[in-house]
C-alpha cells in the first residue's frame, strides 16, 4: 500500500511530537446538511482524523448518545449511499484529512462488500472500523478491504491478552485503536496510569500508530492521554452536543468549540510535559 | 443420502453451518467467546457434568416429558394421527428449562457469578431466573417495554424468584431490543457474567449448545414413538421463533430421511404486511454474532418484527434452520396471528390443554394439512409451552372480534329495518 492519508498523517505528527485528535461524529445526525457542516468544520476546527460513524438500527457496541443519534439519522432517511456521498462532497474541498468509516457490518453485507469497497474508495475513505468483524472473519472485509486500498482498524480491548494479540494485529493497518475500558462507547474512563501501562504493553507486539478511545469526554483528560497515545479519540462527548443543543444550528457550533477545546489540550500535552 | 454423510455435525470450526453462523462479535467479547467453546467441548464430555444435569433433568424439572396421542384433535381433523411432545408440562412451563440447566452448570463450571439473559415471551427469563434461584446467582433480564407490558405474569414470576427485570425501550421495545441491551451488559461486565441466550442463535457455539441442550426433546421423541408405534413418526412440528424448540425436536431426525419437518414461522398480520417470519419474508444478513435470514431494508437496518406471539417476535432466525432451510432438509410454513388464535382456542376446548401462542402457530399448521393425510401418517407436535402467560393477549384478542362481531351484527339489523 502506497502512503495513505493516514500514514502521512501520522508521520508528520510524529514530527511535531504530538498525538493526533480523532473525532468521532454519527453521519447524518442531525441531519444531512447539518452533518455535512460539522464534518466540514471538523480539520479547522482541530480534528486531525475524523471517525464517521455509519448508523445501524442495532448498534451493539455504543451506548445511549450513539444509539440516539444512529436512530435520529435513519428516521431522517439517512443510509450508506449518503454516508459515501457526504464523504464525497467533503473531498472537494479537503483532500488531506483520512476519513475513517466506523459502523456495523450488515449495512456493508447488504450493499455487498465489493461494491461498496468500490464505492468507499472513489468517495476518498481511507479506513474503516467494522465493530462485530474480530479477525476471525477477515476474510470477510479486511482482507478486500486491504487489497482495495483501504485501511482495515482494528480494536484491541482489555479482554485481547499477549496471545491473541499478535492474531488481532496481523491484519491491521493504518493505526491500532485501543478500547480503554470494557463496555459500550461512552462509557466511564479508567485511569491515565492504568491505560499508558496497558499501551506499553500493546507497543511490545506493534509498530502501528495507537489510538486511545472510549470515556474520553473533556478536554484535561485528552491531554493526559495525549502525553503517551499516537492518538486521542473522543465521540460520545461530541455527539451529545447535538442532542443537548436547542437547534441544529448551536449543536454544529458546539460540536466545533468542543472540538477546539479537545485540539488545543492535545496539542499542548507534551510541552507541558516537558516543562515540568 | 449414504450412510456415511451426516447432518448432525455441524457447525464447522468458526461455528458455520453452510454459508451462515459465525462469530460476528466485538473485539471484547472473542476472548470470552472462545473460553465459552473450550468449556463447553470439555463439558459435554465430562460424566460428572453429564450426570449432575441428568439428575436434574428428572428431578428438578420434571423429565422425560410425556408423548401424548391427541385423540379428540386427531378425530376432529379426521387424518393424521397427532402426537403432542408435552414440554409445556416441564418445570416452569416451557422447554427453555432444558437449555437453561445446561448453560447454568456450565456458568458454574467456569466460575461465573452473575448472569444475564434476554426474555421475549418471558418464559427464558422465567427459566432463567429459576436455575439463577437455584444455584444462587445473581440474575439480570433484559424484556423490551412491550414485552414487559403484554407477559405481566412472567415478569411477576421472575421479579418473585430474585431476577432484576430491566425494560428496554429502545427501538420496537421487544426481543430483539432485549437482545441488543443484554450483549452491551456483557461486554460491559464480561469478567463475571455468563450470558444465557435463549435460543439457537447467537455467535458460535451458542446456536449449537443451546440446540444439543434442547435435542433431549428429539432424544425421547424418538424412543417414546418408537415405543407406541413401533416405527419412526412421518412428520414433525414445531414453531419458529429463534427455532430452539424446533431445534431440539428436530436434530436427533436429521438423518432419518423417511421422516419430515416442517418449521412454522409467525406470519403475522400476513407476509405481505407486518409478519415475523425471517426465512419466507427475510434476506441473508448479519445480527447478533451470526449471519443469518433477518426481516431488514435494503441498506441493512434490521425491521421490526410483528406477531401476536412475543416469543416470535423476533426478525431473525437460528442459522442452523437458515442452512436447513438452505439445503431443502426441513421446510418452513408461516401460520397468521389469526390462524393462530384458532388453533390455540381448539386445543383449549377439545383436548384440555391451553397451550403458548407461540405453540399454537404450530398447531394451527397441523390443523391445516393433517386433514389431507391419510390416517397412519404420525405427526408429532413439539408443544413446547403452556399459555397461561397469553391469558390478557387473548382475552383482548376476543374483546376486540366480539366487538366486531357486534357491529357487524348492528348493521345486519340496520339492513334488515
Amino acid at each position: 500500500m502506497s502512503a495513505s492519508r493516514i500514514d502521512r498523517c501520522f508521520e508528520a505528527l510524529r514530527q511535531q511530537d504530538r498525538a493526533a485528535l480523532v473525532t468521532f461524529v454519527t453521519a447524518g445526525y442531525p441531519d444531512y446538511q447539518h452533518s455535512a457542516e460539522i464534518l466540514k468544520g471538523l480539520p479547522e476546527a482541530g480534528a486531525d482524523i475524523i471517525e464517521l460513524g455509519m448508523p445501524f438500527t442495532d448498534p451493539m457496541a455504543d451506548g445511549a448518545p450513539i444509539q440516539l443519534a444512529s436512530q435520529r439519522a435513519l428516521a431522517g432517511g439517512h443510509n450508506t449511499i449518503k454516508t459515501l456521498q457526504m464523504v464525497r462532497e467533503f473531498r472537494e474541498h479537503n483532500q488531506h484529512t483520512p476519513i475513517v468509516l466506523m459502523g456495523y457490518y450488515n449495512p456493508i453485507y447488504c450493499y455487498g462488500v465489493e461494491r461498496f469497497l468500490d464505492d468507499a474508495a472513489a468517495s476518498g475513505v481511507d479506513g474503516m472500523i467494522v465493530v462485530d468483524l474480530p479477525p476471525e472473519h477477515d476474510n470477510e472485509l479486511c482482507v478486500p478491504a486491504r487489497e482495495a486500498g483501504i485501511h482495515f482498524i482494528r480494536l484491541a480491548t482489555p479482554t485481547t491478552d499477549a496471545a491473541r494479540l499478535p492474531g488481532v494485529l496481523v491484519n491491521t493497518s493504518g493505526f491500532l485503536y485501543y478500547v480503554s475500558s470494557t463496555g459500550v462507547t461512552g462509557s466511564a474512563a479508567p485511569t491515565a496510569e492504568k491505560v499508558e501501562k496497558e499501551l506499553a504493553r500493546i507497543r511490545e507486539h506493534t509498530n502501528l500508530p495507537v489510538a486511545v478511545g472510549f470515556g474520553i469526554r473533556t478536554a484535561p483528560q485528552a491531554e493526559r492521554i495525549a502525553r503517551f497515545a499516537d492518538a486521542v479519540v473522543v465521540g460520545s462527548a461530541l455527539v451529545e452536543c447535538i442532542a443537548n443543543a436547542d437547534t441544529e444550528a448551536q449543536g454544529r457550533d458546539d460540536v466545533l468549540s468542543l472540538t477546539r477545546e479537545l485540539s488545543a489540550a492535545v496539542r499542548e500535552a507534551r510541552t507541558t510535559l516537558n516543562v515540568s | 443420502m449414504s450412510t456415511a454423510t451426516t447432518l448432525r455435525q455441524g457447525p464447522d470450526v468458526n461455528g458455520f453451518f453452510g454459508h451462515f453462523g459465525g462469530r460476528f462479535v466485538a473485539e471484547t467479547l472473542m476472548p470470552l467467546v472462545l473460553e465459552l467453546q473450550k468449556e463447553y467441548a470439555r463439558a459435554r464430555n465430562s460424566k460428572d457434568f453429564i450426570d449432575e444435569m441428568d439428575a436434574l433433568r428428572r428431578d428438578f424439572v420434571g423429565r422425560k416429558s410425556p408423548l401424548y396421542l391427541a385423540e379428540r384433535l386427531t378425530e376432529q381433523l379426521g387424518g393424521a394421527k397427532v402426537y403432542l411432545k408435552r414440554e409445556d408440562l416441564l418445570h416452569t412451563g416451557a422447554h427453555k428449562i432444558n437449555n437453561c440447566l445446561g448453560q447454568i452448570l456450565l456458568a458454574k463450571r467456569m466460575g461465573k457469578t452473575r448472569i444475564i439473559a434476554e426474555t421475549g415471551a418471558g418464559m427464558h427469563g422465567v427459566a432463567t431466573a429459576t436455575v439463577a434461584a437455584r444455584f444462587g446467582m445473581e440474575c439480570v433480564v433484559y424484556m423490551g417495554s412491550v414485552d414487559i407490558h403484554r407477559q405481566q405474569p412472567n415478569v411477576q414470576r421472575m421479579r418473585l424468584l430474585g431476577a432484576k427485570v430491566i425494560p428496554v425501550t429502545s427501538g420496537a421495545g421487544t426481543l430483539k431490543d432485549a437482545m441488543n441491551e443484554a450483549l452491551r451488559d456483557w461486554v460491559t461486565n464480561v469478567a463475571d457474567t455468563f450470558y444465557i441466550i435463549g435460543t439457537v442463535a447467537g455467535p458460535h457455539p451458542y446456536p449449537a449448545m443451546v440446540r444439543d441442550f434442547q435435542s433431549i426433546i428429539g432424544e425421547e421423541t424418538r424412543e417414546q414413538i418408537l415405543e407406541r408405534e413401533g416405527r419412526l413418526p412421518d412428520t414433525l412440528v414445531a414453531c419458529v421463533g429463534g427455532g430452539s424448540n424446533a431445534m431440539g425436536l428436530f436434530h436427533p431426525f436429521l438423518d432419518d430421511n423417511s421422516v419430515a419437518m416442517v418449521g412454522v414461522e409467525a406470519a403475522g398480520e400476513g407476509l405481505d404486511k407486518r409478519h415475523a417470519a425471517s426465512l419466507k419474508g427475510g434476506t441473508p444478513g448479519v445480527l447478533h454474532g451470526n449471519r443469518t435470514f433477518l426481516l431488514q431494508s435494503a441498506d441493512g437496518q434490521i425491521q421490526d418484527a410483528h406477531s401476536i406471539s412475543a416469543g416470535l417476535d423476533y426478525p431473525g432466525i437460528g442459522p442452523e434452520h437458515a442452512w436447513l432451510n438452505d439445503i431443502g432438509r426441513v421446510s418452513y410454513a408461516a401460520i397468521t396471528d389469526d390462524e393462530a388464535l384458532e388453533a390455540f382456542h381448539t386445543l383449549c376446548r377439545i383436548e384440555g390443554i391451553i397451550p403458548a401462542l407461540e405453540t399454537a402457530h404450530a398447531i394451527a399448521y397441523v390443523m391445516k394439512v393433517a386433514p389431507t393425510l391419510p390416517q397412519d401418517h404420525l405427526i408429532v407436535i413439539n408443544l413446547s409451552g403452556r399459555g397461561d402467560k397469553d391469558m390478557s393477549t387473548v382475552l383482548a384478542a376476543m374483546d376486540a372480534s366480539a366487538e366486531n362481531a357486534e357491529k357487524d351484527a348492528g348493521k345486519d339489523v340496520k339492513g334488515e329495518a
